[in-house]
Order: C-alpha cells, then structure tokens, then sequence
C-alpha cells in the first residue's frame, strides 16, 4: 500500500456533512487563540539538545518553538529529541534537530482550520501567529480537545447556572406571601411575533424549576391567549402572569372590540377569523378550548365594545411547585 | 426510528442548523395545517407535517417540543423565520412532496405513537 493512501482524506458523503454535532459546531465557532496555549517556553537555535531535555522536563512539555532573534525558524519536539538520544549527541545545537518544514496556524483562524492541518499533515502541534506574523502561541490536538470540552461545560453550566439561580427565588427571599409578576405587551397584528411571549414565559417556568408538563401547559395556554391579542383586538392587550410557589394566575386582557357573544366563542369550531388569518392556520375556532383545557381554572368576561378580560389559573401541587426544582 | 432516518428515507430539505439527528427519536407523528389543532393534538416529541412555512410554526414546535417540523410541497420558510427556529432549537424540514404522500412514508417507516406520547 502507498503510503500516501493512508493519509487520504475520508470523502464524506452528504449525510455525514449534515450531521454535524455540537462538537463540529464549536470547531467552527472557536478560534485558534482562544483553545492555545499562549506565550509558550521557546528556545533558540544555539540552544544545546541537553538544555532542552531539561526544559522539556522541567516544564511537562513535548515541543518548543525555536526563535532566532524574535522570528519562528523551527521547531523541536520530542522526537528530535529521541533522535539525538539515539545518537548520544546531547551536546548538539538544536538547530541541528529542530525541524524547519513548519505549518503555521493564525491566532485568529476557527479551530477547524487547524483541525484539518493536524489531519493532513499528522503534525503534534502548530505554532500560532498574529496577523503580523509573530508567534503568540502554541497548539496541539490537545489543545482543541481542552478547550472544546471546556466550551461544552460552559455553554451546559450558563443555563445551569440561570436555572439554579431561579429555582432558588422563592427560597431565598423571605415574605408572608411572595410572588413574581412577568408582563407582556402584545401588539395587535404583530404575526411576527406570535407565540414569543409564550415561549418567554414557557422557559421562565422551566427556570424557576417547574415540572416540565406545568411549562407546556402555560405555555400552550398563553399563546392561544396571545395569538387571540393579536389576531383579534383592536389595539393589542396585556398578557400577566403571576408565579407563586403554588399557583400560576395569567390575566390577558384587552380594551376592544370584545366577544359579542361568550357561549358562542367557547364552541369548538366557532371562529371570526378573516380568510387572511385563516390562511396562516389560525382561526380553527378551537383557541378558547384548547386553553380550557390546559388550565384548572378559567373565567372569560367580555363586554362588547369595551374589551375582554380573561383569568387563568394553574395550580401546582407541592411535588411539582415552582422552586423546589426538578 | 431516528430523524435521521426519516431525513434518509424521505430525501428531506434540512432548512435549520444540522444536529446529531440520529441521536433524535421521534414519538410520534401529527398533520395538520391548523396551529390550534396542532396544539391540541401534537404530543410532545412528535414529528408535524404541515405545508404551513411562516413563522408561527416556530412559536408552535417550540411550545409543544416538537422533534421536527416536515414543510410539505415546497412552501419555502423566510430567512427570518429559519433564523428564529435556529435560536429556538427547532428542525425545519422540507419536501416537495405532499402531506399525504409523507404522512404514508412516515407510517411505512414504522412511526407509530408511542403509548405514553398523549397530548397535554
């Protein structure tokens, strides 16, 4: 076999470049000087292989850039190292050892370019140059392993942290009573918009550690109310919820043009929606029951021509109650 | 069945930011074309097939943590509207195809609901 055919880079089919993990993502997001190790040990060409052995051990390292008045002219690693062992020719000068065919990565590339020189070229590690072309660094497979891993256990422990943090209002905050009260304002047309306050509310829910069914259930509830703001009145209305340890209250509530006839309204099929909004999928006249039944209690008032006035509420049994996490 | 398999067997238009979609198994599967019965009926995980492509489709999957979205007979969602599903973590899928055709492959394929994935 060719030696060269088992460097050959794998073609990969259309289904793998498509599945593409976290871990690829990262390899595109992060940069080169962000996973290096910076200002690395250097020697110079002068240098004797003994003093490196020793400042390899001494430091833990496998490889050093070597600089020749400031600029990059090789670079020796372990290997050099174990050829002039081989040899018994410690006293030598590192420019004897070191090697000289160098590939070089940019401080500011994505981690996948080096990735990808690693792979093509088998290289232990990479010296690392700003824009001016001064080494800043040094990078080994190790390195991006590390810093990926590191990116990974930040991105988990960010949400982490939030969730922690909120779950634990209720605890740390002492009163008779308390509560937290989150308001919307939704604009009447915004279509854009749709389904954003609910899904605030529907993560909200999720950080202050409520069951994960509870979340759902708001949130399907309040978009049908939001989408109903926006859709139906005439200048946008407000959408409150209250979050107690026990109970969610939600008040949606709107100044025109109000439901002309409420038993009407509540039956399944019954809609006034446009042939526009119907084109978007709404208007199935099924908004008010799918929120009844994703609430324990509802109370809809309506005067027409002066608004609408609509009171959920959600109750949380205590092994499901909002801050004691889940 | 992984989404990854559904994406193979029915040649799908990966419109979202591409995952790990073998590591994603779907619950169960769901049609329609009107948000208020999706709500109502979509259970949690579940794959929905609709040719609706604006932007509420978001807001829905992502209230009822759907698996994926199948956008059906070439209706294009908007950039924005990718975009949004991107920071919600939402899979758009897309097909020429019609609701009716991928509806058949998906029960050819063997999706079927899981007895625990009921709505709500």
């Amino acid at each position: 076999m060719p030696p060269d055919s088992l460097f050959q880079r794998k073609t990969l089919t259309q289904a793998e470049t498509e599945n593409i993990t976290r871990v690829e993502e990262l390899a595109y997001e992060l940069k080169v000087e962000e996973v290096m190790t910076p200002s690395p040990v250097t020697v110079s060409p002068q240098t004797s292989m003994s003093a490196v052995l020793e400042l390899f051990r001494q430091n833990r390292i496998s490889g050093a850039p070597v600089l020749d008045s400031g600029k990059l002219v090789g670079l020796v690693s372990i290997e050099d190292l174990l050829k002039c062992l081989q040899k018994a020719d410690l006293e030598s000068a590192t420019s004897r050892y070191m090697s000289t065919r160098l590939l070089t990565v940019k401080a500011s590339d994505p981690v996948i370019e080096a990735l990808k020189l690693f792979v093509s070229s088998h290289y232990g590690r990479m010296p690392v140059l700003n824009n001016s072309g001064n080494l800043v660094g040094i990078l080994t497979k190790g390195d991006i392993t590390s810093g990926i891993l590191h990116a990974i256990e930040h991105d988990y422990h960010e949400e982490e942290v939030r969730r922690y943090r909120a779950s634990h209002l209720f605890e740390d905050i002492e009163s008779d009573r308390s509560s937290l009260i989150l308001r919307y304002n939704i604009k009447q047309g915004d279509f854009t918009h749709g389904g954003a306050a609910s899904s605030a509310i529907k993560r909200a829910l999720l950080r202050l550690g409520a069951n994960p069914q509870i979340a759902r259930r708001t949130g399907i509830a309040v978009y049908e109310a939001e989408m109903n703001l926006i859709i139906h009145t005439t200048n946008g209305g407000i959408i409150r919820v209250e979050i107690e340890p026990n109970q969610i209250s939600i008040t949606i509530s709107d100044d025109g043009p109000g439901i002309e006839d409420v038993n009407l309204a509540m039956r399944p099929g019954y809609s006034t929606a446009t042939e526009t909004v119907r084109e978007l999928g709404f208007g199935a006249g099924m908004g008010l029951v799918n929120l009844q039944r994703c609430v324990d209690s509802m109370r809809l008032e309506s005067v027409y021509g002066r608004g609408t006035n609509l009171r959920l509420k959600i109750f949380l049994s205590d092994k499901e109650s909002v801050g004691e996490g889940s | 069945m992984n989404l990854q398999q559904v994406i193979d067997a029915l040649n799908l238009k990966v419109y979202t930011t591409s995952r790990d979609f073998s590591a994603i198994e779907p619950s169960c599967g769901y049609a329609s074309d009107l948000l208020s019965c999706v709500m109502a009926g979509a259970s949690k995980h579940s794959i929905w097939v609709t040719l609706q492509a604006h932007g509420n489709i978001v807001a829905v999957a992502t209230l009822l943590d759907l698996t994926a979205v199948i956008i059906t007979e070439n209706a294009l969602p908007d950039e924005s509207i990718i975009e949004k599903a991107n920071e919600e973590g939402v899979t758009l899928l897309g097909t020429a195809h019609s609701s009716f055709y991928v509806i058949g492959k998906l029960w050819e394929l063997g999706l079927r609901c899981k007895p625990e994935a009921e709505p709500i």
